[in-house]
């Protein structure tokens, strides 16, 4: 797909050459997939310290109008006029068969004016379907070009005051326009406190410079990113979700109200409810491979009977929690947290069990 | 007496009265990053040059690394299997990889020296 289009450059790519980054093509952008210090120690000082990610590969999308919560209440199983001022949440973008284009970030910002923040492989995608939708309404809706950073550990709050950004209000989950062109949040993807902060493309190489000016900083890059955001239990899209997994399967009902669901106005209700009724057929869990062998996306899961009982979609090795790591999806009767499951890697088999997620505990600052 | 060769798959080839020591080299291990499981052979195995001797896998990847021509494993490094990140702090020393008795050492002919191999990753 990707293959045709040229390569998608980051804003900030000179910074992180001068970081000496190892680069690699992710959804169509040249990305820093590790720095000198490697994907273990990036990981571990994240979880430690305060890791500073560019996702400017990631993609902000306004949404203003008089209609703007109604627009994303149909677009999104999301109760948008609910949503107070400055309050962010995890939400999906279905289609009629309730199958997950994409997961989306959500924060309202004024009374009539949203901010959306999706995945970079989607994003064109999810434009598309956004603005099919928003013929229907009142609604402008406008992609940013802006660079966004996540700093992301237990001293990025203090870090962000040193760089003249205090953010010591936001709690997990929501969201505010610091400055003009800004947005930020504390939010981000590795399960630990954070944030991420949007602004635009001529003040924020400034601004990154002065966050890594500070010690307790280190650039971290998408490799050590994705052994964070697996071992904090969070999906994947385009591995643990896609347009054939819906929100039962994918164990995220939880972003779905039930009185949505009931009330059936978001696209992929009837469908979704469907699903439910009957009982989703599969469910994504957690799983920890016995031993040191890492177990990899695509390996197949066998019940003790022989037979096979689902797919691993992340896996790999979690440098906290020193033990290889994976999730993947499983028929529901085998869901249950110690259940037994076995794959084979390069002819060994591999026993693995079910297990709880997050693998590390979440460690946000809850309001 | 020993010699040192180099292959194009970044592998290093001690070669001591007929059996190899095989690693990889530091340029290999900075690229593949961080490694945290290594699968050895049985020792008694006898491999062709070409076959997949062991496979290394990092944080992301797994990947394999060759035999660089016919032998019995003699040894390997058992140390690995509790410490696969000898491999990234001394690729050519504590973290080798297996030994090799070599059926035909002349199948080496025509590998790299060190100075080949430093200009061919320069």
């Amino acid at each position: 797909m990707s293959d045709t289009k040229p390569q998608k450059h980051l804003p900030l790519e000179a910074l992180h050459e001068e970081a000496n980054a190892r680069f690699g093509t992710f959804a169509g952008w040249r990305m820093p997939l590790t720095y000198p210090a490697g994907v273990m120690k990036e990981h571990l000082h994240t979880r430690e310290s305060a890791g500073l990610f560019d996702i400017s590969h990631m993609q902000l999308f306004e949404v203003e109008g008089s209609d703007a919560g109604e627009f994303l209440s149909r677009a999104c199983p999301l109760d948008a006029a609910a949503l107070k001022e400055g309050q962010s949440k995890y939400t999906v973008l279905l289609n009629e068969n309730a199958g997950i284009i994409d997961d989306l970030i959500v924060t309202r910002l004024g009374e009539n004016r949203f901010m959306v923040v999706a995945n970079a492989g989607n994003a064109d995608k999810d434009e598309a379907h956004f603005r099919a939708i928003a013929t229907e309404f009142e609604v402008s809706f406008t992609p940013l070009e802006r660079v966004l950073l996540a700093l992301q550990g237990p001293e990025a709050e203090a870090v962000m005051i040193a760089a003249g950004l205090d953010l010591s209000d936001l709690t997990f989950m929501t969201g505010t326009e610091p400055r003009e062109g800004w947005f930020a949040a504390r939010s981000g993807y590795t399960g630990e406190d954070g944030f991420e902060v949007a602004l635009p493309l001529d003040e924020a190489e400034r601004f990154a410079r002065t966050l890594l000016d500070d010690e307790r900083v280190h650039w971290v890059g998408l490799a050590a990113r994705d052994s964070l955001r697996l071992e904090a239990g969070l999906c994947l899209h385009g591995q643990d979700l896609d347009e054939n997994t819906d929100p039962a399967s994918a164990a995220i009902l939880w972003a779905v109200p039930k009185a949505l669901r009931e009330e059936g106005k978001f696209i992929g209700a009837q469908a979704l409810q469907k699903i439910i009724a009957d009982g989703a057929v599969e469910k994504r869990v957690g799983l920890k491979p016995e031993g040191r062998q890492p177990v990899r996306a695509g390996a197949l899961l066998i019940s003790d009977a022989g037979e096979t009982v689902g797919r691993v979609t992340s896996g790999g090795f979690g440098p906290s929690a020193g033990h290889p790591v994976a999730m993947g999806y499983v028929a529901r009767s085998l869901s249950e947290p110690g259940t037994r499951l076995f794959t084979e890697v390069r002819g060994n088999r591999i026993a693995l069990d079910v297990h709880p997620l997050p693998f590390t505990p979440q460690r946000y600052k809850k309001g | 007496m020993s010699q040192t060769y180099f292959t194009e798959d970044h592998e290093w080839i001690k070669v001591e009265n007929g059996v190899a020591t095989v690693g990889i080299t530091d340029y290999a291990q900075e690229q593949l990053g961080d490694l945290v499981f290594v699968e050895l052979p049985e020792t008694g195995a006898t491999l062709s040059k070409g076959d997949t001797a062991v496979v290394v896998e990092s944080v992301k990847a797994a990947s394999d690394v060759y035999a660089p021509a016919d032998g019995e494993i003699s040894e390997v490094n058992d140390a690995l299997a509790s410490d696969p990140a000898l491999i990234n702090s001394a690729p050519t020393g504590d973290g080798w990889l297996w030994k090799m008795k070599l059926s035909d050492e002349s199948q080496l002919e025509g590998l790299m020296d060190e100075a080949a191999y430093k200009a061919s990753i320069a």
